[in-house]
């Protein structure tokens, strides 16, 4: 995305436009595209507003979870015996879906473990000597730095520079975005209804497990009341790891299909804007409530297409971050309001 | 509280008894015997000092001095990141408000007199029909500057300072990242990617050798370059804001700042104001990075966009945090060892005859940065010189009394 | 020189009065180890005598606690009225027209059973809520939309039922912020150190330390205010709420977790803050403190008044007896 922006065609006169013309013309093309990206938000926003809601902690290293459920898909591709190519391999639709959901594994297996990792090696020092938040924040942060520059320096040492480093990987293009129908003036692609499938798969999924099963249960009483929830026999660090991998999951499932939109942007430092803007969703929809993260997703990846072509693409962060602020101006907790307790509601 | 307090080091009970433990240990020691010098006393041991750590690049000792890049324009990048240090110290370490942005406010501070004395901004002032003169150009707009960032402050203090402090953290960085894309797209004004280049500087000391003065970028050889004498004015303005904020620290407004870090609702309920406090500690710590800004234009004489990414709001915290939140000493020197590290392995092929590649260690400070964060939230989440804050103005001898209670009883 | 327990509290079974006891010299002796942290620092004391000698004297340190003393004459008027105040949450009614004085110059006692509405109105006094209807009038004006620290500056002053100090502050700073309340200084006369700042600086730390002698913390007055034990934590809210110098001091279960002794010489303090001129408001479930130190008790059920009078007229009140006390006062000692 950042790419994009530094690409971005700079608007001659005045400043800033202001093209409605081009907004009203494209008005379902950039939904369609809007609901894509709001999808991967989405599913990065739950990890932010899961952790969150149980230990009133910003993950600040999520966006390096995604990073790295992408770089574990594409490793996993790689270890099938694909090479990085600007190419399209043609292999069907089934062994296309065949190659995905194994990516898919990969990509949630990777992003899991590290998010599980990070909770063990980080957090849980931290919890054990009941420290301030603010130092929470700061080992975030510190994680953040470490699992970057792992990818960065240490990777591509360790794979003989076929993958990591500086610049980003080559993609490997599993699927190429062929229209599939038109509905009402938007081109569906292939792999707009990948991602969008997809993700309402797994926040369907996800819903239901929080709110219908046991696990799902003691989440939302550790939520709510860790004392009491403790009391009654809920492990609050079981939980905690849970809540982890559930995130951690749903990053990696969102690596891919980011990946599938912007096959180049599997880069170390490709984790960063995009975590922040998951961030903002999870907050803009009330964090701590699975719901909200979900809503303010795809509310966020809407909002920022219409105004990169209301005010021009080197805009669209802008967007994002002014959407942001003006909810909470009216809305201090968010859309739906803070707590995942009552994310049932 | 790391230290043990039952066994006091240095053996003697009254030492154990002193005012203001629990640490004991050296650094106790030194901060106890402070702390009873009284004022004029404390100035006079204290100036020696500072002078020391002045002239640090011009002695260019060899064990500090730094191989890969000139140790005066490493100093320099010091005294920018110290004043930083210290201002979001009163946003983060004083008031507990999490800024994440902090990086633009630097950058308002460096673009306002980039704007007003750049020959490539379409605002420029010190050409012909200007109303800035080309000699004190940089000397004028350094109060502009800070008022507009003060100004920058207060719009985004005044919507988003009424929110909880997870919010704001968010909010806080949406701004640092939103001033980088303006500045990277207002083009007719910023020069965009390009940037904005010839900032002007101080035009003193000019001689033969160094045609444009001593602050140009232009004197870089010798012991004597442009980087120490930056170096010097930060340390100046670093002076005369460490007693700016030392006054408010000991006033109602410091301790109104670290009531609402401590619990803001029963700070509110005793009658402080508390988003009118909030809103000028966000004032006060963006003025001083705007200052740092200006010094960062003046003497780099460009500024572009990649300067002031996000990632250096979070470097900044970092110093804040490892040095001790709350603690100006303490955040000086974490400014220091942000800096002043990976300049120090630069280019070192050894390190007390072992053979290293201290450019690739350099190249690795994000990583050591990280773990160290780490390490150090586990184990001194106080920071390296944790906080002792003093606020109030008079009520020393209640402190010295407490002490020498505490001698007696010990004796 | 008398050995003053620096437990504080625990001290008033062999003084009556122990915070009047400026003459000893407070000595640390064993302390309890009730402090938060497990007694992980060591107390210090100050000799505030050889500091502030003229805090050895009661009258002066009672002078210097109750500056407004002079204006409290008019004892017996209502300073503040709750008239027909309404608070719903949601569909809860919390509190249902509660309708009730507090006059200058009394304790005035307000009870109920758990739940009944107590801090719900404490709260709506101190401007914590809003009344969804009905008028919290103050002084004759009504609260209205001020905001939390107006409320403060109005002189209503409160302490918390679950200690809120400044814990890494220290007692005297803690006290100062109070007394801040009434200061004027901003950010240009602290910068510049204006003549009004030092002004209030001397002032406002003079009465805290006055303040800390009257509440009988003043030994502790160096150490962080998460370091003193419970009791001398309570005592320090009631200096730091004194130190805003209010017309109306609120004290929100003051006596929660102590013992019966230590009652006794919160009792003593209660009373003596009247006498030095305040208006109390008593916020207390155990029976047997408010009967002792109250001059006029409310009682609150459902969030009804259903009772208003004496400690006699209350005690012996069918319905409160029924609602509240239900078996004999003893047992809820």
């Amino acid at each position: 995305m950042t790419g994009e922006l530094i690409h971005a065609l700079t608007v001659a006169d005045p400043l800033v436009g202001f093209d409605t013309a081009a907004l009203v013309d494209n008005f379902w093309a950039l939904t369609v595209d809007g609901l894509t990206y709001g999808s991967v938000y989405a599913l990065v926003a739950v990890g932010y507003t899961l952790v969150y809601g149980v230990l009133r902690l910003i993950n600040f290293a999520h966006s390096e979870v995604f990073m790295l459920g992408m770089f574990g898909q594409y490793a996993v591709l790689m270890m099938l015996g694909f090479a990085p190519s600007g190419n399209a391999y043609n292999l069907g639709v089934t062994m296309t879906v065949v190659y995905l959901a194994i990516a898919l594994v990969g990509g949630m297996a990777v992003s899991g473990g590290v998010a599980v990792g990070l909770e063990r090696v980080a957090y849980r020092p931290l919890r054990k000597r009941g420290a301030q938040p603010l130092a929470f924040l700061i080992t975030a942060i510190g994680a953040s730095f470490v699992l970057q520059e792992f990818v960065h320096f240490i990777l591509p040492r360790l794979t003989g520079d076929r993958l990591g480093g500086v610049n980003a990987q080559q993609p490997i293009r599993l699927v190429v975005p062929e229209t599939q129908f038109t509905l009402f003036t938007a081109n569906i692609t292939n792999v707009t209804i990948i991602i969008i499938l997809s993700a309402l798969i797994l926040a369907l999924a996800t819903d239901m497990f929080i709110n219908r099963t046991k696990f799902g249960r003691g989440i939302r009483a550790v939520a709510q009341d860790p004392v009491t929830a403790t009391l009654m026999g809920v492990s609050r660090e079981r939980i905690i790891v849970l809540t982890f991998l559930i995130g951690g999951l749903l990053a990696g499932a969102a690596a891919l299909l980011y990946t599938l939109r912007v096959p180049n942007g599997i880069i170390y430092s490709g984790g960063f804007i995009l975590g922040i803007k998951a961030f903002c969703a999870a907050v803009l929809g009330g964090i701590g409530n699975l719901r909200g993260a979900l809503l303010g997703g795809l509310l966020l990846g809407v909002m920022e297409n219409y105004g990169q072509v209301l005010f021009g693409t080197e805009w669209r962060d802008v967007v994002a971050f002014v959407l942001l602020i003006a909810v909470l101006m009216v809305r201090p907790t968010g859309i739906l309001g803070e707590s995942l307790a009552r994310s049932r509601a | 509280m790391s230290e043990t307090r039952t066994t006091p080091p240095t053996g003697t009970p009254a030492s154990s008894k002193v005012a203001d433990r629990p640490h004991g240990g050296l650094g106790d020691t030194l901060r106890l015997w402070w702390d009873a010098l009284a004022r004029p006393t404390q100035w006079l041991v204290g100036s020696p000092f500072i002078v020391f750590i002045a002239l640090l690049p011009v002695l260019n000792l060899p064990v500090l001095t730094t191989v890969g890049t000139n140790f005066g324009a490493v100093m320099a990048q010091f005294g920018m990141y110290a004043l930083i240090a210290i201002g979001l110290n009163v946003v983060v370490g004083q008031a507990g408000l999490l800024d994440l942005g902090y990086v633009g406010f630097y950058a308002v501070g460096a673009y306002t007199v980039a704007i007003l004395t750049s020959p490539s901004s379409p605002w420029n002032q010190t050409g012909d029909g200007g109303w800035l003169s080309r000699d004190w150009a940089w000397l004028a707009a350094l109060p502009i500057a800070v008022a507009i960032t003060a100004m920058s402050g207060l719009i985004l203090g005044s919507p988003t300072l009424r929110l909880r402090g997870d919010y704001l953290a968010i909010v806080t960085l949406g701004f640092g990242e939103i001033v980088r894309l303006l500045a990277d797209n207002l083009d007719e004004v910023t020069g965009g990617g390009r940037g904005l280049s010839q900032v002007a500087y101080p035009r003193i000391g000019i001689s033969e050798e160094n045609t444009n003065g001593v602050f140009s970028a232009g004197a870089s050889s010798g012991t004597l370059n442009s980087g120490v004498w930056w170096y010097w004015l930060s340390i100046v303005l670093i002076l005369i804001t460490l007693v700016a904020v030392g006054n408010l620290e000991r006033s109602r407004v410091g301790r109104s700042w670290v009531a609402i870090r401590e619990d803001e609702d029963a700070a509110e309920i005793m009658g402080v104001p508390t988003f009118r406090f909030k809103l000028w500690a966000f004032v006060i710590g963006a003025s001083i990075g705007g200052v740092s800004g200006a010094l960062y234009a003046g003497q780099v004489q460009f500024v572009n966009p990649t300067n002031f990414n996000v990632i250096n709001s979070v470097l900044f915290l970092c110093a804040v945090v490892l040095g001790g939140q709350g603690n100006k000493l303490g955040v000086i020197l974490g400014a220091f060892l942000i800096v002043y590290l990976p300049n120090f392995f630069l280019g070192r092929t050894e390190l007390l005859g072992i053979p290293i590649n201290g450019t690739e260690i350099a190249e690795f400070r994000y990583l050591f940065f990280g773990i160290a964060l780490m390490v150090l939230m586990v184990f001194r989440p106080q920071g390296l010189i944790p906080v002792r804050q003093k606020l109030l103005a008079y009520g020393r001898e209640i402190y010295l009394a407490a002490r020498r209670t505490a001698r007696k009883d010990a004796a | 020189m008398t050995s003053h327990d620096p437990g504080g509290i625990g001290a008033g079974a062999e003084h009556d009065e122990p915070y009047r006891d400026t003459e000893t010299n407070f000595d640390t002796g064993p302390r309890e180890t009730d402090m938060p942290g497990g007694g992980l620092d060591e107390p210090v004391s100050v000799d505030v005598a050889d500091v502030h000698p003229e805090l050895a004297d009661p009258d002066v340190v009672a002078e210097m606690v109750a500056p407004t003393r002079a204006v409290q004459a008019d004892v017996g008027e209502p300073i503040l009225r709750m008239q027909d105040v309404t608070l719903t949450f949601g569909g809860l009614t919390a509190l249902d027209s509660v309708t009730f004085d507090i006059r200058r110059g009394e304790i005035l006692g307000l009870i109920g059973p758990n739940g009944a509405g107590k801090t719900t109105c404490f709260n709506a006094m101190t401007g914590v809520y809003r009344p969804t209807s009905g008028n919290v009038l103050f002084d004759g004006a009504a609260l209205g939309n001020r905001k939390r620290h107006q409320i403060t500056q109005l002189g209503i002053a409160r302490t918390f039922q679950n200690i809120r100090l400044f814990s890494e502050m220290t007692a005297l700073e803690n006290v100062v912020v109070g007394t801040d309340a009434r200061h004027r200084t901003s950010v240009p006369g602290a910068l510049l150190r204006s003549r009004r700042h030092r002004h209030e600086e001397r002032e406002g730390m003079d009465r805290a330390m006055a303040l800390l002698e009257f509440v009988g913390v003043g030994a502790r007055a160096t150490d962080k205010a998460r370091n003193l034990s419970y009791g001398e934590q309570r005592r320090l809210e009631i200096a730091r709420a004194l130190a805003t110098e209010p017309k109306l001091l609120c004290l929100d279960e003051p006596a929660a977790g102590f013992n019966p002794a230590e009652k006794e010489s919160l009792m003593e303090l209660i009373r003596h803050i009247r006498d030095d001129g305040y208006t109390v408001l008593l916020i207390e479930h155990d029976m047997r403190l408010v009967r002792g130190v109250t001059d006029r008790i409310v009682v609150l059920e459902f969030g009804r008044v259903i009772a208003d009078g004496t400690p006699e007229q209350v005690t012996t009140n069918p319905a409160v007896i029924a609602a509240y006390l239900g078996v004999p006062d003893d047992a809820t000692a």
